[in-house]
């Protein structure tokens, strides 16, 4: 067993943590009290190629391997939680679902651009009336002359306002036996007219993020833009929840780290009763239980991501994963801003920022409600995982470095 | 332009560093390329692309010093060699100049030697002015901004008193300050054609030369003394009356 990271693996964290500390960590405040995305975010990680970071070069991507993915997600929120949402759904839900379910003209046409940063892309499945219950989904679409017509709202979806594509999961069949198996994954350019949308503002955390609705009116799709087949889009979804999940689990993991490291500054540097408090025992014991969550969060989701380079099925792997870096972080966090005393609780500390961006991964992708049933599920043999006609392509580094004119 | 960036791999500059028997430990915090020098290779791969041209990045050291030479390449610098020799051990600077100097001129046709100010370990700052020493090439030290005109370099130096534009006939040695410019990410590209790139390993026989003298050693290495540290909070009801109390404790204290 091998658990160390190449110099690819460290190269790509250095290079991500100097951009978000450098670039991200001094401007984060201003604009999440602004609860505005900033402006050069999107453009930035385009060009430093993020947004196609674990895709093969032949689609426009960067070549690198599923665990760099996750340590990019470390490190991005590390600093804020804003900057990973857009790993999340850009490359983890969109992208890494075209590359898993997309024919090669699709790949051609959409991911190519999505993974040059050209095209941002998000991931349009919960509605107001749907959320952990997918198969209530109310979105619809129907055949008509070699289109479909798409009617629906899509609610909380992350870079609604920012996107130019959006993976969009409607009802193809009403009269399906399993409601689920009457769903479809549709490719939508979000220029298409009777497209509104907006963000969501007074939301608790990732204020610098933007997080909005999408609503169709009789939106016209030519069919070339339906993924997988007609009734697959369930499992679409679900395929690409398991590499959304990845990068939340990654990223909550570097929240993690962020709390510790802010708290053990703070421990090592403020006075009370006469010594630094982090020479009192109770306040090691939450410094203890940082080191153990980060630790622990971190093995389940580099495990997970190796799991993914292999090409080997990880729903179970990645769910436990963001289930326990994600339930960890809020506790980090809360535990932070206890260290910090009143100063946490105020926004002159990053701390506050952190536990109220660590409460959403609780939400997104999956409730911890959700991931104890599928965790429970797997545990007492009431769940499996059936083969799946098109599943993610293990890394193979020859071949997605490949084709460089370099 | 042909163009030599010289690093050094150091300790990152977070590293806890403390001397423990007379000998510098820093703990296991990882080595890097020496923070100065990054600015070296951003200097010199502006030149490259407003110039056209080759950039080569060498060091001294251990094999492990490549990895230092690798965030050379991903930073998008061509070419990197090691050059590595037991008789380096213990190499003071001016060893160490006769090395580079011997280095730059195997890559041949070299037209400028870039260096950071200082590395961040030793602290000596000397290394570009020995190495165009024994080159006997100029030296336009602590460059903030460079810049070719036909046949010689122009570079302009932030001085107390003002600043200094001072040009030299190529080749030259140049070393740069942080005013260059923050040094660039590596990139994806650079990652990828780094760890694909074999470095190859100069020894001081393939360079045609002995073993240089080394005349300067480091006999004590002492921690600096600790000081007593202690915080306090000036509070008030408005702003004036806290600078009132601030300004008191500061000349009470004899800060000032
Ligand atoms: C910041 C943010 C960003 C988001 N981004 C996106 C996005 O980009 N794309 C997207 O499609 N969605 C996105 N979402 C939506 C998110 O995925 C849903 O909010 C989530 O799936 C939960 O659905 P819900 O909010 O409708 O809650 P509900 O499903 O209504 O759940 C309410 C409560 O009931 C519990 N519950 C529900 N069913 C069960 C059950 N069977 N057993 C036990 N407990 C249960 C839940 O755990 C929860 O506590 C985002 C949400 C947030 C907050």
């Amino acid at each position: 067993m091998d658990f160390s990271l190449t110099d690819e693996h460290r190269m790509v964290q250095e290079m991500v943590r100097d951009y978000a500390q450098r670039e991200i960590a001094p401007i984060i405040k201003e604009y999440d009290r602004k609860q505005e995305m900033a402006p050069e975010i999107l453009p930035r990680m385009a060009e430093l190629g993020l947004l196609g970071i674990c895709l093969p070069l032949r689609y426009g991507g960067q070549g690198m391997d599923y665990i760099a993915l996750g340590l990019v997600c470390e490190e991005l929120e590390a600093v804020d939680s804003s900057m990973r949402v857009v790993m999340s759904v850009h490359v983890g839900l969109n992208c890494l679902g075209l590359f898993q379910w997309a024919d090669e003209e699709q790949k051609e046409a959409f991911l190519i651009p999505q993974a040059r940063g050209e095209k941002i892309a998000c991931f349009g499945l919960s509605e107001p009336g749907a959320g952990s219950d997918v198969a209530a989904i109310q979105s619809t679409a129907r055949r008509d002359k070699g289109n479909y017509v798409i009617n629906g709202e899509k609610m909380w979806i992350s870079l609604a306002s920012k996107a130019h594509h959006v993976m969009w999961v409607a009802r193809t069949n009403p009269d399906a036996p399993d409601p689920h198996d009457g769903l479809s994954a549709f490719l939508v350019e979000l220029d298409r007219p009777g497209i509104t949308r907006g963000d969501i503002h007074g939301k608790l955390g990732v204020r610098a993020g933007s997080t909005g609705w999408i609503s169709f009116q009789d939106v016209r799709v030519p069919e070339k833009n339906r993924i997988g087949k007609e009734g697959e889009g369930f499992k679409i979804a679900m395929s690409a929840l398991d590499n959304g999940r990845y990068t939340v689990a990654a990223g909550a993991t570097g929240l993690i780290r962020a709390c510790l490291d802010e708290s053990v500054q703070y421990a090592n540097q403020r006075q009370a009763f006469g010594r630094q408090i982090g020479k009192i025992q109770l306040i090691q014991a939450k410094i203890a239980h940082m080191v153990q969550s980060y630790d622990a969060a971190r093995l389940l989701y580099l495990h997970a991501g190796w799991l993914k380079n292999l090409g080997k099925r990880n729903t179970r792997q990645t769910s436990l994963a963001k289930w326990f870096a994600t339930d960890a972080s809020f506790e980090a966090a809360s535990q932070a801003i206890q260290i910090h005393g009143a100063y946490g609780y105020s926004d002159e500390y990053n701390v506050e920022r952190y536990l109220r961006n660590a409460r959403g991964a609780i939400i997104y992708e999956g409730t911890s409600e959700i991931h104890q049933l599928i965790q429970a599920g797997y545990a007492l043999g009431l769940r499996g995982d059936a083969p799946l006609r098109k599943e993610l392509p293990a890394y193979d580094r020859d071949k997605w470095q490949e084709n460089c004119s370099e | 332009m042909n163009i030599v960036v010289c690093i050094k791999q150091t300790p990152d500059s977070a590293a806890k560093v403390v001397a423990e028997n007379g000998q510098v430990s820093w703990g296991d915090s990882p080595l890097v390329m020496n923070p100065w020098d990054e600015y070296a290779v951003e200097a010199a791969l502006t030149m490259q692309e407003e110039q056209g041209g080759d950039v080569t990045v060498i060091s001294i050291g251990e094999e492990g010093v490549k990895d230092a030479l690798k965030t050379g390449l991903a930073m998008g610098c061509s070419n990197a060699f090691l050059i590595s020799d037991p008789a380096m051990q213990n190499a003071d600077s001016q060893a160490v100049a006769r090395v580079l100097a011997a280095a730059i001129q195997k890559i041949e046709n070299v037209d400028i030697a870039f260096f950071g100010r200082q590395a961040i370990d030793g602290d000596m700052g000397v290394t570009a002015a020995q190495t165009a020493r024994v080159l006997g090439w100029p030296i336009l030290s602590l460059a903030s901004s460079v810049g070719a005109v036909n046949g010689s370099i122009r570079v302009e130096r932030n001085v107390e008193e003002g600043r200094q534009v001072v040009e030299g006939k190529l080749p030259v040695a140049v070393s740069v300050v942080k005013d260059i410019g923050d040094p660039r990410y590596p990139s994806f590209m650079g990652i990828r054609k780094a760890n694909r790139a074999t470095i190859p390993v100069w020894t001081l026989a393939d360079l045609g030369i002995e073993a240089p003298d080394t005349n300067v050693r480091w006999p004590e290495i002492m921690n600096p003394p600790e000081h007593e540290i202690t915080n306090e909070i000036v509070s008030g009801d408005s702003p004036d009356e806290i600078a009132t109390i601030l300004a008191d404790k500061i000349l009470s204290e004899k800060v000032l």
